[in-house]
């Protein structure tokens, strides 16, 4: 029935201590904060101020550009701190949460000769439009925007991930109802993707979509790496990506009208304690479930994983979008010769380390870079990593010395920072290359606009 | 090893920015990252990096290198000592190759790395791992007898024209190792040709050459051939060298025990080093094997083809003489200097293993062609990558054409 494709180029990192499905409760606390940072591509704009009294689903704030781009308030309660950084730049809007959370009521979209324009209205409205990304550029989605595809993935296969199905288990219908309310956004092909080398999850086969499925090595559940398989971007052409985690509160505000994103986000890393899955809604400060559950001197805590997520500090809130919350040791010491040694124990994806013995190994790996940056030097070493039709270090040249008809030629419209996370890893110069991406891809945009 | 951290720490303020020795800040971050592989972390991007740095890709390439150049050092003794029909031990022939080798390698690392820091000093750049092994290749690629300052002057020119004007490591058009060999080959012709560099003939008092000697290599040897024609009784004493009981039998061309570049004549030691670089993912397998390949067709053509004893070599033997194997596995697979495209590598090595032989044999005078035709090649890189990326971007253009 679907097609399935095989990932070759890639790596699955092993690390220690992923998952059980252990239940680790509801994380609570009394304030939320939402940060404009987790938003690539927007100039938020507050519609708040301190004092302001909001219910979950009330905008915070929007994109200056797009102002149908909102970013609403997960809970109900009263705004405590606009928190501003260098040249007053918005670094986290803090909400002080009610003890009961009241929900602004948008009203259930109602499907029965539903058009564009209502859904384009209600996704707006509720906020939950933030939750699907556009491609080329990887930003929040406008509107009015007319994607020729939508991908929703269902493939979780970044190291220590959470399992999908568990954590979307019992959410089946709003799921449904997503699925729905998306497919009024395009007039093009809905794809759904799924990870065949996992048991199937129920909720995402019976949706009526294009079924891809995908075996093999990370990155096959970067969305990136599926579209690249299933049908390559185009210049000009908009596509849209969905997480399949996301369709629960996508649904829920078709549904009920409310923004309600709660999530079962998996606790990993080999710092935490007590790992599992714990119930969170988005935004909330963790300074109370990490004392409690991770080890967190000199820990590295990431919301996300490993791979693409973002460092929180150790009274940090739950970032958006992210259902995975990853604590590693830090890696900041020395080693002494540590270049020449055998390495038995060391991590790589390459051979020059004798730990190429052990390739079931599960590391326990720090933050250390294991080296100085160099210039470009080894070849062919991110196409191991990328499985899509581009030449990524000639892609790579042409963002640093700026040639934006050179970006286009080499396929910039088909990636963003996360396809070169892994590459990134294995660089033997030990480049920035997400950052060099997103880089790339904010001058074209400013260009393109 | 708190006390080696201390000793940087205390030397770091002298030559840091202020520091009264700060065109030292290069050296000593070089040495200090060396003994100490930094405790930076990850601020941007992923969490979590490989263990591997361009310091332990070069010391991988260095480890490779190590049997030709041990093998290199010996077979300096055993034809010094054979030249005068002395009887010597393994160890003699090791200590002698070693007194002939070391200061070569000494003064290389040393004017090379000057350069090096020199330049990291003024552009306020780490020094780069590249010239660890482009210091090694140097010295193996010269005769034994060639004057220190030649290869000096060598060195120094290499580093600076090959490499510090383009912009440093990762920035150069040509391998600078083979740079400095050609900038020897033609400022010093004399002392990189010819019969009489090939083998140290210094004599302690009383000792007389053996009758016969000659302190040719093959190659040099096979160019007398050229003119003369196929079969003509002339070129006989030549060609019987290369039969199975002579000096250059394909035994020996294979095992290395012929004279020429120090470290460039074992093929079977310098095999092994290439098959650990593919083995460990350093060295390209597409280079090697399409360089290989390349070189092959055109020796079996000139050998079906064969007007002089030269062209009519068994196309095997052909290349295991001279600088072929050696060039294909250190020389030819420099990252930054060879094509960079999987593609572009394997008509890279092709084009490059075959115009090695084509050189050689058609124009005598340039045994070294192989050399010559890397250099080339090093210069047509840039112009095969083009064409494979275009290609690239022709498929992209055209699915959006059709969609």
């Amino acid at each position: 029935m679907s097609q399935t494709f095989k990932i070759r180029k890639g790596h699955d990192i092993k690390l220690v201590g992923a998952a059980p499905k252990s239940d680790l409760g509801l994380i609570t606390a009394s304030t939320y904060a939402v940060t404009p940072l987790d938003f690539p591509g927007i100039t938020p704009k507050l519609a708040v101020k301190a004092g302001t009294q909001v219910k979950a689903g009330d905008t915070l704030f929007f994109d200056k550009d797009r102002p149908e781009v909102k970013i609403c308030s997960p809970v109900s309660g009263e705004i405590a701190e606009v928190k501003r950084g260098a040249k007053r730049k918005i670094l986290a809007v803090v909400v002080l949460a009610d003890q009961e959370t009241t929900y602004a009521d948008h009203g259930p979209f109602s499907f029965t000769g539903a058009t564009r324009e209502a859904a384009a209205a209600h996704f707006g409205a509720t906020g939950v439009g933030a939750f699907i990304t556009s491609r080329p550029y990887g930003v929040a989605a406008g509107m009015s925007e007319k994607p020729r595809a939508i991908f929703v993935n269902g493939v979780q296969s970044s190291p220590l991930a959470g399992d999908l199905a568990h954590q979307l288990e019992g959410k089946e219908k709003s799921i449904a109802t997503a699925l729905k309310a998306l497919k009024l956004m395009t007039e093009g092909t809905v794809y759904v993707s799924h990870d065949s080398d996992k048991a199937p999850i129920e909720a995402l086969q019976s949706l009526d979509a294009t079924h891809l499925s995908f075996t093999g090595k990370h990155p096959k559940g970067l969305v990136g790496t599926q579209i690249a398989q299933a049908a390559p971007m185009n210049k000009g052409e908009i596509v849209w990506t969905v997480n399949a985690i996301d369709l629960p509160t996508i649904g829920a505000a078709f549904e009920s009208g409310e923004y309600r994103p709660e999530y079962r986000v998996a606790v990993a890393g080999s710092r935490v304690m007590n790992a599992g899955y714990a119930t969170a809604v988005q935004g909330v400060s963790l300074t109370q479930f990490l004392s409690a559950n991770v080890n967190t001197e000199n820990a590295r805590i990431i919301a996300g994983d490993v791979l693409t997520g973002s460092k929180i500090e150790n009274d940090g809130f739950l970032s958006f979008g992210q259902s995975q919350l990853t604590a590693i040791p830090e890696g900041n010491t020395t080693e002494f010769f540590g270049w020449v040694l055998p390495g038995f124990g060391k991590f790589s994806t390459n051979r020059a380390f004798w730990s190429w013995l052990f390739p079931n190994r599960e590391y326990d790996l720090d933050t250390n870079m294991h080296g100085e940056e160099r210039a470009f030097v080894v070849t062919g070493e991110y196409e191991k990593f990328i499985p899509m039709d581009i030449f990524p270090q000639q892609l790579l040249r042409s963002i640093l010395i700026g040639d934006i008809e050179k970006m286009e030629q080499l396929g910039i419209y088909e990636v963003v920072p996360e396809d070169f996370a892994l590459a990134e890893v294995a660089c033997t110069s030990k480049l920035p290359l997400q950052e060099i991406v997103r880089n790339g891809l904010n001058d074209l945009r400013k260009e393109m606009i | 090893m708190k006390f080696v951290q201390n000793i940087f720490d205390q030397t770091r303020p002298l030559v840091e920015k202020d520091g009264k020795r700060n065109i030292l800040y290069p050296l000593h971050n070089a040495i200090e990252t060396m003994a100490f592989v930094p405790d930076h972390t990850a601020h941007s991007g992923a969490h979590v990096r490989d263990a591997i740095d361009l310091k332990r890709t070069m010391i991988t390439v260095i480890f490779a290198m190590v049997p030709a150049l041990l093998f290199g050092m010996w077979n300096i003794g055993r034809l010094h000592y054979g030249a005068f029909g002395e009887e010597s031990t393994l160890l003699d022939n090791v200590i002698y190759g070693s007194f002939k080798m070391l200061p070569l390698i000494i003064v290389t690392y040393a004017a090379g790395l000057g350069v090096e820091i020199y330049f990291s000093w003024k552009r306020n750049h780490p020094v780069n791992e590249g010239f660890l092994v482009s210091g090694l290749l140097i010295p193996m690629i010269m005769p034994v007898d060639i004057p220190l300052w030649m290869v000096a002057v060598s060195t120094i020119f290499a580093v600076l024209i090959g490499k510090e004007v383009f912009g440093g490591t990762g920035m150069n058009l040509l391998n600078p190792a083979l740079t400095a060999r050609a900038f020897a080959f033609f400022a010093y012709p004399t002392w990189m040709s010819g019969d009489k560099v090939w083998i140290n003939t210094t004599s302690s008092e009383g000792a007389a050459l053996v009758d016969g000697y000659s302190g040719a290599t093959a190659l040099g040897d096979l160019a007398t051939t050229v003119g003369q024609g196929l079969g003509n009784p002339a070129t006989e004493t030549v060609i019987a060298q290369f039969g199975p009981e002579g000096t250059y039998s394909l035994m020996n061309a294979f095992l290395g025990l012929i004279p020429g570049s120090i470290g460039e004549t074992s093929a079977a030691l310098i095999l092994l080093g290439g098959l650990f670089l593919i083995f460990k993912g350093v060295g390209s397998w597409r280079i090697m094997l399409s360089f290989f390949i390349g070189g092959f067709v055109m020796a079996a053509i000139f050998n079906a083809f064969a007007v002089n004893e030269f062209m009519g070599l068994n196309p095997l033997h052909q290349l295991m003489l001279g600088g072929f194997m050696f060039g294909m596995v250190f020389m030819a697979t420099d990252p930054v200097s060879a094509s960079q495209t999987a593609t572009g590598k394997l008509i890279y090595g092709f084009l490059a293993g075959f115009f090695g032989i084509m050189i050689r044999v058609f124009n005598p005078a340039y045994p070294e062609g192989i050399m010559l035709s890397i250099l080339f090649m090093n210069v047509m890189a840039p112009l095969i990558d083009h064409y494979v990326v275009e290609a690239n971007v022709k498929r992209r253009t055209k699915r959006l054409a059709n969609a």
